[in-house]
């Protein structure tokens, strides 16, 4: 309706951020003891834990695929996550975001070594602040590969957008509420640089969109960079000193 | 010309870097990319000549010929029986390879019914994942009484230690019978308070694994638990 309204300006971050900056990112492995590979992943105030279970046996065995294993993506919001009560269990949201997790990660994933079995990921976001599929993608990697599953990469993910005229990295709630807004998460496959989500919110140029790819890359080397870091630090804590059989 | 860029018993994490060239060759849980070869796990690498391994540091047991394990009877079918061994997949015991004499259309929970403990050899993994197990050779059975834990699988050599000597000695210093299945399932047996002594031994050495003259701390925890009693 009101066009002349599209580019307002957007002078300042409501947190006071720079305009390519993340907002603070901490990760944990290990932080479920019955679960295979577990890992947490803050950005923010936005707080998602993955589990990984399996590879395990498939059922129903009609489900099962003798070529290669199944992944099986959940995630979910608990009701205490947002400010308002959620509703618990599985919703038309949830079940979206489920569904291009399991694309995000899928891709790196040697799924051909393990044919009849599937993996089982579980994303729970315990507080939300924006970003919240990012967020599961990046604590899923790592719970992925703390589970000693085959992969050939991990996966890192972070949103941008367009905030009125701005092109912006890791939008806050704010930020998404704000007028003109385009929300877009992305998740890289950080060696080979391969896209393997994005979704658009809202209506960005071409030109733009490049750009804000472009700045997703930046975001995502850094978010990799602690993915690394801590995966590579929890396990030098228990490394085997010697006899390896 | 081929480089490495990684060495002996350094972590590494999925799609990181080890060697450049062809001078190198993937094995267990690496790959080659174009002309590099990553790292395809995350473990600890282990260079054998030009061939570059992946020991993992985590995750399910995988089947590999020639391991010893101990299952768990989990179903039976006309001439088999379908053991969990703690991998993702069923391991298959054949009525053809268990010492006991076994009569055609005979009833198979007579001899190894549901639940029963068993240790085994597997003699088989195909490509399509079908474990195979054997109950022939030397010490092979059904395991009566007792208790059986679970530690992770890649830390069993560390249990067994050099030449057996860490579970030799726990062996000794408990009186218990113990049993370690590639697999990272524990059988022991013996007097309760031996159970419960080398129950915590062994978790000890699962949980301190990295440590350096493992076998010296154990000894002194088991004697000095001895003394107590």
């Amino acid at each position: 309706m009101k066009k002349e309204n599209k580019e307002t300006k957007y002078e300042k971050r409501f947190d006071g951020r720079n305009f390519d900056q993340l907002r603070p990112i901490e990760a944990k492995i290990g932080i479920i003891k019955n679960a295979d590979g577990s890992a947490s992943f803050k950005m923010g105030d936005t707080y998602a834990i993955a589990s990984v279970f399996g590879p395990r046996d498939l059922r129903p065995r009609f489900l099962q695929n003798p070529q290669k294993g199944t992944l099986r993506c959940t995630y979910d919001m608990l009701s205490f996550s947002v400010t308002e009560r959620k509703r618990p269990g599985p919703n038309r949201r949830s079940v979206e975001v489920s569904l291009v997790t399991g694309w995000a990660l899928a891709p790196v994933i040697c799924l051909d070594e393990y044919p009849n079995t599937v993996i089982d990921v579980y994303i729970e976001v315990i507080q939300a602040n924006a970003g919240t599929r990012c967020a599961g993608i990046c604590a899923a990697a790592l719970a992925l590969a703390s589970a000693g599953i085959l992969m050939k990469d991990l996966v890192s993910a972070v949103s941008v957008g367009k905030i009125g005229d701005k092109i912006v990295l890791d939008l806050i709630k704010e930020e998404e509420d704000f007028d003109p807004a385009t929300d877009i998460p992305i998740a890289f496959t950080p060696r080979t640089g391969e896209l393997t989500l994005l979704q658009l919110d809202g209506s960005i140029s071409k030109d733009e969109l490049k750009k804000a790819i472009e700045l997703a890359k930046k975001g995502c080397q850094t978010i990799y960079d602690l993915q690394k870091k801590t995966l590579k630090e929890h396990f030098s804590k228990m490394e085997l000193e010697n006899d390896i059989q | 010309m081929g480089e490495l860029l990684v060495q002996n018993k350094d972590i590494v994490i999925p799609g990181e870097k080890l060697a450049t060239g062809m001078d190198f060759l993937p094995s267990n849980g690496s790959f080659r990319s174009n002309e590099d070869v990553l790292a395809q796990q995350l473990g600890i690498v282990n260079i054998t000549g030009r061939s570059i391994r992946i020991v993992p540091l985590t995750g399910k047991y995988i089947p590999k010929e020639g391991d010893n394990v101990i299952g768990a009877i989990a179903d039976m079918s006309f001439n088999n029986w379908y053991v969990d061994v703690g991998s993702a997949y069923q391991a298959m015991l054949f009525v053809s390879s268990v010492p006991e004499y076994i009569e055609k259309n005979a009833d198979l929970s007579q001899y190894y019914n549901f639940k029963d403990i068993i240790y085994a050899v597997i003699s088989k993994v195909t490509r399509s994942k079908v474990i195979e197990l054997s109950m022939k050779g030397l010490g092979y059975r059904k395991l009566f009484g007792g208790k059986m834990i679970t530690v992770m699988p890649s830390r069993v050599p560390r249990i067994i230690g050099k030449q057996g000597s860490m579970i030799t000695m726990i062996k000794e210093l408990t009186g218990c019978k113990i049993i370690v299945g590639q697999n990272g399932r524990i059988w022991i047996y013996g007097d309760i308070e031996g159970e419960k002594a080398a129950t915590e031994a062994i978790m000890m050495v699962e949980q301190k694994s990295y440590k350096e003259g493992l076998t010296d701390e154990i000894k002194n925890f088991l004697e000095s638990r001895r003394k107590i009693e």
